[in-house]
Formats: C-alpha cells, structure tokens, sequence
C-alpha cells in the first residue's frame, strides 16, 4: 500500500473506517505553533479523554508558577499536552508571546523504547510509541533516556506514562482528543507524508511574509532520531522553545563508556593479581633480611 | 516568591535555594531533559554494589593469587560481598514504581520468554545482578563450608580446583561488573554530567574498589582482625586504586568542558572537598601502620566514595526544564 494523500481531521475516522490498510501509515501531530492561542483546550481535553488526575490537590488550591500564563509548567505522568508560553519583550510595549503545545514527539528512533529494560515501551502499527502500563515496574530509565523531557511517573500507577497518540481512538479511526479539541488548527493530525508536505508549504508562506526564522523542528526523516512523528513549526530557534537543537540517542555512548570500563577493569585485576599475589611479598622479605 | 513559598514541585525540589534559570546558552542538548529521580535508594544502591563488587573481586584475586594467611580476609570479603548483594538487591526492588513487578527485568511477563537488551545497561545490569549473585553465592556457600557452619557434604565440590577456581574467576568478572556497570548505565541516558562524558563507568569502578577495601579494612579493624602481610598487600592495592580514581575523577570533569559549569555551585564544592580532599588525598596521606589510622582512612575513603555517587546523581537531578526555561 503506497502512500496516498488523505483527508484528515474530520474525515479521518471515515476514510480510515474504509480501508483498515491505510493505518500501517506512520501518523502523527504536526504542530503549527503560530497559530496557537494558548486556550490550553487541549491539555483538557487530553486530560478528560484520557481520564488523568489533576496535579496537587485537584485544583482545590491553585499553584501559580509566575513563568507567564504557564502554570502546567512541564509534561509529566499525568500532563501530556502541556502549552508553553514564552515571552519574547526586549523592551515594553514591543515584543511577542510565542506559544506551543508541547507533547511526546513519537520518535521514529525512539531512546525510550531503546533503553527500556521490561519491553513495556513498544511501537505500534501507527509508528507511534507507547509505554504499556501493565508492563511497566517503573524503573524510570525512559525518563533520562528522553531527550525532550517527557516521560514522567503517574503516582496513581507507579508506572511510567506520556502521550499514547490516542491509541484507543486511532486505532479505530478516531482523531486524537487534542487535535480534534483544538480550535484552530494549530495541532493537525494525520498521515505524516501529508502532514510534512502541509508543513513545509506554510513554512514558504510565513517566509515569504518576513517571518526569515521559520522552520520546522523533527520533520526532516534524515534528521535527529529519524524525525519526529510529532513535529513542529517554529518562528525561532528551537531553544527559545526549551527544545534540544540536535537530540540524540542514549545509546551513543554505549560503546565508549563500555569499552573505558573494561579496560579499567582489566588493568585493575593485572593490577590485583601483582599487587595481591603472594610469592612477591615472599621475595621482598628475603631481600629485606638478606 | 509566589513560586518557592507555594512548594511548587519544580524549583522547590533538591537543593532548591541554588535553583535559577539558566541565562544564555545552555552548554549541553543534556539540560533540556527531566530528572527520572534517582534519589537516596538509588545512590545507596550505586554506592553498596560497588562495596559488594569489589569485595568480591578482592576475595577473589586473594584466592587466586594469594596466600593460606590471606583466608581470613577472603572470608571477610566474601561475607561483606554477600551482604551488599542481598542489600543491593532489595533496595534496588523498593525502589520501582512497581516493585512486585521486578521480575518483568527478566522474564517478558507477555511471553514467558528471557527479557534482554543487551544494548540497555539496566537490562544487562538486572542479568549481571543475577550472574554476580551466582558466584557472590557459591563464594558464600564454600567460606560457610570452611567455617563449618555448613556441614553439608554436598558443597565439598566446591572446593575442587575447577570449580573453585571458576567461581573465583566468576567472581572476578561479576564483582568488576556490578561496581563499573552503574556508571554507564548513566552515561546512557540524556541527563546533564551523567551523558555529557563517557568516564562514569571506569571512575565507579575505581571508586567501588577502594571502598571495598576500606570496608574490609574496617570491618577487620573492628573484628580485631589482624594479618600484616595481607594488610600491606591489600593497602597497595588500595593506593593505587585511590590515585588511580583522583586521575580518572580529573578526567572526568574536564571532559565535560562547558557541562562542568553544572558543578560551580555547592555540588561541584562537595565533589572538591568531600572527594578529593577528604575521601582521596587525606588517606593518601595517611600511614595507616597503626590500627587506629587504618581506621580512620577507611571512614575517610568510605565517605568520600559515598558522597561522590551523591554529587553525580543529585547535582544532574537538580537540573530540570519548567515552562520552556532550564534550571538547576
């Protein structure tokens, strides 16, 4: 089954009820960040469909950040959209809020999946990532793994959690509840080759409108990690965004690390056996009292 | 104010009076990850193995290569070795979100099937834990055996040359193992300090050693255990692993290069003090004839190798992302 351009959003669900095939096609987010809002509707509604507990005491007592209208502040076991607010004013009455809705980035090489010692985090038939929770013991390696910061544990599970792109719903033919809930189209869900094409057109028009910093973040496949199947339109450089520029694998420094330990330990056990071996203690109290 | 006075979990956490947003770049693509909390349980866990692994290596390069005097430290070392096994291993079960769920490390709990990656430190870890509790086992057994505090006839093949010097290799290999894998398991992550240098894995191992052999020397010290001619081997041993580790400890922080700023606070204060001065060149500098100094070199050693492990983990653990800003 070859790639073929698809509708998407709302008449995703009816063309993937009709041909069940069309689902071994990566899928994935494309977030256009210049024109979020910062409404936050789909932190709640990733929240409401996905049954997640509000942070702290429920709301009973508000904790306010002070960093801008972002008082979710991060992605963790219970949060898995998350809108960052970062304010851009080199001087008063001249600047600019950009505003992103941040959310696992499915990488196509995965450093979570990678290092997962239970195989609780698998791929599925979308391309997307998902910890299975009833694997998982909640080592937490995933969390240093993660290059973006996103995994965290749920306290009501113990387990690690984050994004599952809305397995439930995908997988029949639904749309994610965060991009069907978002009110302007800033999260677009779909096929990822449409989706990249779409992308890379509003990057010429925002760039022929003066917006010279326009790019995309993770939708290159040649890139970081494979690209990203959750992949962004950025107006500035993708730390401005609290995003790594070049995320890496975990694994990178497997071979090195390995390799210096081995070579320790051989050279500490030549070490051990010369320094601990008896017959040489002999031969130095014969010299000594000769 | 509002921040810190409301015990928000971000800047609230750690060491929390040094929490403040990075200004300008940020040295690493490392600093715009979150901590997977390895607190307490763990760098007690990190610090124990590496007691256990090199207590075990040492018994085991005595039996090898030592003398009929050195038994009694190979016993010591063998009890000292099993004890921070069984240790190393529940801490390291009460640590998970999950902790009746410690066998899915092993066995996929879909299939039935062996769980293993040998790309993933902690998947090798969990195996190595098992292989090193093995041989860390049957050291055990046999020193019992000696002991007679055992009398099964069964366990006399232990005493075979091919089995015991198996077991003695074994022991070598795991004990070398569970005190140098800890450090890697880190670097393969994306954390600050622990991704940012490929030097962890060797400056535990050398770490793990000289604390095991100021655990034996104490541990004989307070038994009123007294071999001069096993004593003076095993401090040799122990002096050149210290230097060794102040080396690789040098190492390691310059090659963080712009990643060591992460240490220009209280943390990178403790690594100076705590470590290297009093954990490294005190006892360096210490005669340990008399009793007394063995002691207190030991203690010296054991604390510094115990705050070096609090250092690494809590100084990366502190650096953390909250709206789109990285603070530590």
């Amino acid at each position: 089954m070859g790639a073929r351009a698809l509708p998407i959003l709302g008449e995703t669900r009816a063309v993937l009820a009709q041909s069940p095939t069309v689902v071994a096609e990566p899928m994935g987010f494309f977030t256009d960040t210049t024109v979020c809002i910062g409404c936050k509707a789909c932190e709640v509604a990733c929240k409401e469909w996905n049954q997640l507990p509000a942070r702290g005491d429920g709301g009973a007592h508000l904790e306010m950040s002070g960093l801008s209208y972002d008082n979710t502040v991060r992605l963790d076991g219970t949060t898995w959209r998350h809108v960052k607010f970062i304010e851009q004013f080199p001087e008063p009455y001249n600047g600019r809020w950009l505003m992103m809705s941040d959310v696992c980035k499915h990488c196509v090489q995965a450093p979570c999946l990678e290092v997962c010692p239970t195989g609780a985090i698998i791929r599925t038939e979308f391309d997307t990532v998902v910890i299975q929770s009833d694997t998982c013991n909640g080592c937490r390696d995933c969390i240093a793994a993660c290059p973006f910061g996103v995994i965290d544990i749920n306290h009501v599970s113990g387990t690690a959690q984050k994004c599952t792109l809305c397995y439930d719903r995908t997988s029949v033919g639904l749309e994610p509840a965060c991009s069907k809930a978002c009110p302007t189209d800033s999260i677009q869900f779909g096929p990822i080759a449409e989706l990249q094409q779409r992308a890379q057109r509003r990057v010429e028009q925002l760039q022929a409108q003066g917006e010279s910093k326009a790019q995309l973040y993770g939708a290159d496949r040649n890139g970081p990690l494979g690209g990203l199947n959750a992949f962004f339109l950025l107006v500035d450089e993708p730390e401005a965004y609290g995003l790594p520029r070049d995320p890496k694998l975990p694994t990178r420094n497997l071979v090195k690390s390995s390799m210096l330990s081995t070579l320790g330990a051989v050279v500490m056990t030549a070490i051990g056996a010369l320094t601990l071996r008896a017959r040489r203690m002999v031969a130095v109290r014969k010299e000594t009292v000769q | 104010m509002t921040l810190l006075a409301s015990g928000f979990w971000p800047l609230a956490s750690g060491f929390w009076p040094l929490a403040h947003a990075l200004q300008g770049a940020v040295p690493s693509d490392t600093f715009f990850t979150e901590p997977p909390h390895f607190r307490w349980l763990i760098i007690l866990y990190f610090f124990v193995g590496g007691i256990s692994g090199g207590a075990l290596l040492v018994a085991s390069l005595l039996r090898l290569f030592g003398a009929p005097e050195d038994r009694a430290f190979i016993r010591l070392g063998v009890y000292i070795s099993f004890v921070g096994m069984v240790l190393s291993a529940v801490l390291l079960i009460i640590d998970l979100g999950v902790p009746l769920r410690f066998w899915h490390m092993l066995i996929q709990d879909n299939t039935g099937r062996p769980m293993f990656k040998w790309w993933s430190p902690m998947s090798v870890g969990a195996w190595g834990l098992l292989v090193f509790g093995i041989f860390c086992g049957m050291a055990t057994l046999r020193v019992l055996r000696d002991d007679r505090r055992l009398t099964w006839s069964t366990l006399e093949f232990l005493h075979h040359a091919p089995v015991s010097n198996f077991a003695a290799i074994g022991g070598i290999v795991g004990g070398l193992f569970l005190a140098g894998y800890t450090g890697v398991l880190l670097a393969v992550t994306n954390r600050p300090i622990w991704a940012d240098s490929s030097w962890l894995g060797l400056l535990f191992l050398l770490s793990g050693i000289s604390t095991s052999v100021a655990t034996l020397f104490l541990v004989a010290h307070w038994q009123g255990l007294i071999v001069p001619t096993t004593e003076a081997r095993l401090q040799r041993f122990d002096r050149i692993a210290l230097i060794l580790e102040l080396v690789v400890l040098v190492v390691f922080v310059v090659s963080l290069g712009a990643v060591a700023q992460a240490f220009l606070n209280a943390w990178g204060l403790l690594l100076l003090l705590g470590v290297v001065g009093v954990g490294i060149l005190k006892p360096l500098s210490m005669g340990r004839d008399a009793g007394h100094n063995v002691a207190t070199a030991s203690v010296l050693v054991l604390f510094g190798g115990f705050v070096l492990r609090v250092v690494v983990l809590l100084s990366s653990e502190d650096v953390h992302v909250a709206g789109a800003q990285v603070f530590r």
